[in-house]
This record gives C-alpha cells, structure tokens and sequence, in this order.
C-alpha cells in the first residue's frame, strides 16, 4: 500500500487541541490528527499515554470530560453527539475489551445495529431473510465459527474469539471511520492474521482506519499510512511507516528523550 | 392469648355467616376442620407484630390487616364474564383442561367439561365434598396445616371451592390442567380463598397451572393455599402466575411432599401487587426425590414481593434448584428468603440456590437473603444472591454500536427475564410470558450502574 502523501482522499476526521480528563485527571493534553479516507493511521505510546482514551473519547464513552479543543467527523462536531449516533454515521470503535452481553442473542444484536443505522438515514429494517444472508457473507469473510453468531453475544468467547467478533461487528456496519484500540493485544499468532486479514478486507478509498496499538507487530500485517507517537497526551511524533520500525528498535525512550531535548 | 374480637370484624362476621349457611349441607369433618382453623387464625391472628416475627421480617402485613377485606357469602357465580374476557388476562388455551374460579367459586358454564374431566381425577372442591370425595377428607388440610401460619388458617377456616386433581397411578396426562382464578371485582372489596388439592399417584406425570388474575380495578385479597402431594416415581410440572392487579394483596402458601424418585419442576412468574407473598415449602421426603424451583418478579411503582422458599433435604439422594430473578423498577421491593435444609441422613444431598435482581432505579430495594442449614456431611450445596443495576459500560458497548440507551436497556432487560422464561417448556405459556414481560417494559427513567 503506497503511502498517498497530500492524497486525494476527503479529510474524515479532524481532531484539533483535544483535552480531555476522566476522575479529574488530565489525560489527553491537546491531539491533533487529520484522517482522509483511505488512509491507515497508527497511534502508538508507551502505556498512559493516553491511547485508549483517545479511542474512547471518539467513540463518546461517558465518564470523559472534554476540556477543550474539538473533533470533526465529516465535518460535523463529534463530542456534541451521543455514542449511538456517533456509530450510525460511521464511526466504529474495536473495544479493547468487548464486554459479554449475556442471554442476548449475536444474530438479534447485530440486526437491530444494522437496522438503527439504517433508520438513521431515513431507510428501511432489513427483512430478517436479507439480513441472514448478508451475516453468512461476513462471518465466511471474517473467518468466524458460524456456530458462535448462535450464541449471546460474547458469551464465553475466548479473548481471540472476542477480537474476532469486533471485526464482524465491522464488517456488518461498514464504519466510514474504524477505531481499533488494542485489537492485537492478546492475539496469537493466527488470530493476529486473521483479524488483520478481516480489517484488510473492508478498506477502501471511501473509509479509513485509526489503529491504537503499543506494539508494532500489528503494523507488518495492517500497513500504515501515517505512524504518531503519543506521549503523555500529545502526538509529540508523527512519520511514515518507518517510524514504527524505528521505535521497535530504539523504544519510547528514545522518542522521550529526543522530544525532552527539543523543549 | 387471643386477638380482640373487633381487630377480626369483617372476618368475624364473614365466617359466622358461612358457619351457619354451610350447616346444613358442609359434612361433620369439614365444619370440625373450618371450627379448629377459625380458632388457629383468631389465636394468631396475622403477623404484624414485628418483633420475633422472622418469616415476615421485611414484609409489613398492617396495610392488609387494616384493610378489613369483605367476606360475603357467596352471592352466586357472576354471569356477565365470558371466556373472551378471560383469553386477555391468563394464557388461556382451548384445547387444555380449565377450571375457571369466579370469587373463588368454581364457574362451570366457563370450564372444560367436567364430566371428562372427572374422569382423570379433576373436580371442583365444591363437587368433591357434595360427592364425599374420600380422598379430599383423607388428604386435605394435612399437608399445609392450619398450626403452620395464620393465612393458612384462614384460608382453611373459609374453604368452600377450588381444585381437587387426583392422578391415578400410571397416568399420563396428556393436556395441562388451567386453574384460572379471577377476582372479577363485582363484590367491592373482597377476600377470595382459593385453595388446590394435588395427588399424583406413583408414576403418574401431570401439567399444572395456577393463574390468579384480575378483572377488578380496586383492591382485594387472595388467599391462595395450594398443597401438592407427589408418590413414588411421580412427575409434576407446575406454573404460578400472580397477575393480580397493582392494588391487590395477595398471599400464596404451597406445600408439597415428594415421594421416592418423585420429581417437580415449577416456575413461577409474579408481576407485583401492593403485597405479594408466595411461601413455597417443598419436603423432599424420600430418596431419589428431585425438585427445581425457578421464578420471575417484576415490581414497579410501590410495589412489595416476598418470596419464602423451603426445601427441606430429609432424605439422601435427593436433589434442588433453586434460580430466582427479579426485576425492580421504581420505589418497589422485593425480599427472597431462601432456606435450604439438609438433614442430617441426607447425605448425597446435591442443592444449588440462586437469586438474581437487576435494579431499574436508585431506589428500588432488595432483601435477600438465602441461607444453607446443613447437618449433613456428604452433599454438594452452593448458594448466591446478586443485585446489580444495568452496567454503564454494557450500555456503552451497545451504543457504540447504533442503539439508544432506551432500547439497549430493553434488550438487556429482556434477556435477563428470558433465563428465566425460556426454562418453560410448555410453548404457548412461554410465548405469553414473553409477550407479558415485554409489553410490561418498565417506562421510569433508567438508572444505571457501574460494574463491580
């Protein structure tokens, strides 16, 4: 995938100055990112950056109090939306942890997703036979035990099976924009190639892909077209795919220390 | 130490008159049997004294005392009520065996026909005491017992209708038994006495269901008594729905006794009244004896359930589930008081006892509170109460993915009442139950909480 410097692509998401506290504590200190679509972005940092927030506060997870700067998706302003709309429009969050939602059914779940953002754009609920058919495409796609879309969702999902199950989600609302936040963190292997085969699968010109991950080894598999580093709750960094292969290298040290003697 | 007479009033004057109104046609061992219970109730009178009160702890029985519910004589089954009336307030099914109680009094222009119906055992109470019914003298009254709790005292002191099902050994019943009890409100105010006789004999399999509905739109009070006894090998698959209307008070007592192999499974689904109580006592009293005990409340406004459940261990080899859940909105309560005992010869004991709430508000309360008694040393017992609000983080994750918080809060509402509904294995009640439970959708605002 060739890095598209000055691409063609519309700007999706433009982050400016975002600050942001949870508990009283500031976290975020002032992000800035601009994602068009087609693109693949990586947000790295060493663990407290501030990654996941960052994710999170995109995805409108209560308890974050925004303390300043702002967030457009598509030119609408993002925080001012709740959660439910915000994943309507196409903005889809991986959890880092997707929670269990026990007794309720895989196959009704995504349906009534699918069926909410469909509402949202003034369509019609699929027919429940329309809807089979287009789960059975994506689970084929996604590498997915069949057998497990029976189930509640989540329910008794080993951690891989969890991941896995993000990237169906993904796949069955086409986000315009996909937040991964730690997709790779306790992953195999196999299922490292898997998910990342899945994510791979849905890109195109019209979406585009924010990975928050703290290691590189996602990065061979989803190739980025932008790496930044945030540190302490700030891009203090921000390259080329190179980047990631410096960092694994030399580690967050050597960005901390370059950053500290450039104050 | 008696109760003073004009604390009784109503009861007083009610049971007077149908003393001497039964005179002349009740038989000699009834009228002894109603003597004796009126006596039990006027000496303990109903539990309102909280002190050393510990099967009503949390539950206020004064609301109901003061009420000074009526006891008319029966002034006849109502008329006016047809079987259209019926289908929108209990699971109703043609093609099961109904009885149809009108006030507590057996309506037989509205049951199944009872001719077939004798013939598998089934009659009204009323029916059975004019026939002479032995087994109903030899069986009645001897398992909930009047010395047991002052509601079943009076219950027994003003028994003139109900169920009597006596399953000859061997039989299969092939249709569910309906017992509809409805308080139809034409008589203001009013006591209702339900009361159900069960034998299944040894190896006989039968399908029983007790609704208690409304048609009124004030306050009442069923007084339900229900004893069930199970012979060696037999199988009971028993429902409970308390459907009674927001005002009503209602206490069910049931005692069942299990014979050898004898199994039961029986839920029950409670959608709350200004008082409900259902005090379940099963004795598993013989080896190989089974039972399985699930149940669903949803309370809401001011609303009170209690629920008191024994199982009693006697014997070894003998095993319980126990798996309640609650749905609490509002300012409602609800209490589970659940006692597992295992005797001390009841070794190979195997009991599991679970009670589940998932809170809709901040102030909805729950007392639970289930406890293992054991003397035994060779059994496998294990017991849990949980009481949680909707976790916010659950909630995000379904919003993340397009649903609002009303319905992310329904869905998650549903499933936790589908453990319990989906446990049904007779289809047409669990579609009802399904149907019930959603449409009854708690509509105050949702609070939420954070997982622990």
């Amino acid at each position: 995938m060739t890095q598209s410097a000055g691409s063609s692509g519309q700007t999706l998401l433009e982050v400016r100055g975002l600050s942001a506290s949870v508990g009283g504590l500031e976290i975020l200190k002032g992000v800035d990112l601009t994602v068009k679509t087609g693109e693949v972005h990586a947000i790295m940092g060493p663990n407290g950056s501030g990654k996941s927030t960052f994710a999170n506060v995109l995805a409108g997870k209560p308890d974050y109090e925004i303390t300043g700067g702002q967030a457009l998706f598509q030119g609408h302003d993002l925080l001012g939306m709740e959660p439910e709309i915000r994943s309507r429009l196409g903005v889809f969050l991986a959890f880092q942890y997707p929670l269990e939602l026990p007794g309720v059914r895989a196959w009704q779940f995504l349906k009534a997703a699918v069926d909410s953002q469909r509402m949202q754009a003034g369509e019609e609920e699929l027919s429940a036979r329309a809807f089979d058919r287009m789960l059975k495409e994506k689970v084929e796609m996604v590498e997915i035990d069949p057998e497990l879309v029976k189930r509640a969702v989540n329910e008794g999902f080993s951690g891989g099976e969890k991941k896995r199950n993000e990237i169906l989600q993904m796949a069955v609302l086409q986000p315009k924009l996909a937040i991964l936040d730690e997709t790779d963190s306790g992953l195999d292997i196999d299922a490292l190639r898997i998910v990342s085969d899945g994510v791979n699968k849905l890109r195109s010109e019209s979406n585009a892909v924010v990975l928050v991950t703290h290691y590189q080894r996602i990065l061979n598999y989803i190739a980025p077209d932008q790496v930044h580093v945030l540190m302490d709750g700030r891009i203090v960094r921000s390259g080329g795919p190179e980047l990631a292969h410096e960092l694994e290298g030399r580690g967050y040290d050597w960005i901390k220390e370059s950053v500290d003697a450039a104050v | 130490m008696t109760q003073a007479p004009t604390k009784l009033g109503t009861y007083q004057t009610g049971f007077e008159a149908l003393r001497q109104e039964a005179e002349a046609t009740d038989p000699q061992w009834l009228r002894d049997l109603r003597q004796v219970a009126w006596s039990r109730f006027n000496k303990l009178g109903f539990p309102t004294a909280r002190r050393g009160n510990e099967k009503w702890k949390y539950t206020n029985v004064r609301p109901l005392a003061a009420a000074n519910f009526e006891n008319p004589p029966a002034a006849g089954v109502p008329e006016n009520i047809t079987v259209g009336d019926l289908r929108h307030t209990a699971p109703w099914n043609d093609s099961w065996t109904n009885l149809v109680f009108l006030d507590g009094h057996f309506a037989r222009h509205l049951s199944s026909d009872t001719n077939t119906a004798s013939q598998i055992g089934i009659t009204s109470l009323a029916d059975a005491i004019a026939s002479e019914n032995p087994v109903l003298q030899s069986q009645l009254a001897k398992h909930a017992t009047v010395d047991d709790d002052g509601f079943t005292a009076l219950n027994t002191a003003f028994l003139q209708d109900g169920a009597l099902i006596d399953v000859p050994a061997g039989h299969i019943a092939s249709d569910p038994v309906h017992l509809i009890f409805v308080t139809t409100g034409q008589q203001a105010h009013a006591a209702s006495y339900p009361r159900t006789l069960l034998i299944a004999g040894a190896n006989s399999r039968v399908n029983v269901l007790e609704s208690y509905v409304s048609l009124a739109e004030s306050s009442y009070f069923t007084n339900a008594v229900t004893e069930f006894v199970l012979e060696d090998g037999s199988q009971l698959e028993h429902y409970r729905l308390l459907l009674e209307n927001a005002d009503a008070f209602h206490v069910g007592t049931v005692r069942v006794q299990q014979g050898k192999d004898s199994s039961m499974s029986s839920a029950s689904f409670a959608k709350g009244a200004a008082m409900a109580r259902q005090d379940f006592q099963v004795t598993l009293g013989a080896p190989g004896a089974s039972c399985s005990l699930n149940g669903l409340y949803m309370t809401a406004a001011e609303q009170h359930i209690d629920n008191l459940i024994n199982i009693d261990h006697a014997q070894p080899h003998t095993k319980s589930r126990l798996f309640y859940k609650g749905i609490l909105d509002d300012k409602s309560k609800a209490v589970f008081g659940g006692t597992v005992l295992v005797r001390k010869d009841a070794q190979k004991t195997d009991a599991q006892q679970t009670d589940k709430n998932l809170l809709l508000s901040r102030e909805a309360e729950v007392d639970s509170k289930p406890s293992l008694l054991i003397y035994a040393d060779d059994v496998q017992c294990s017991h849990g109460a949980t009481a949680g609000h909707i976790d916010k983080e659950t909630l995000f994750y379904m919003q993340s993915r397009g649903l609002d918080r009303e319905t992310a809060s329904r869905i998650l509402i549903h499933a936790f009442a589908s453990q319990i509904i989906d446990t049904v294995e007779l289809e047409p009640l669990r579609n009802y139950l399904d149907d019930l439970f959603l449409t009854s959708m708690p509509t105050a605002s949702l609070e939420f909480g954070d997982r622990e």
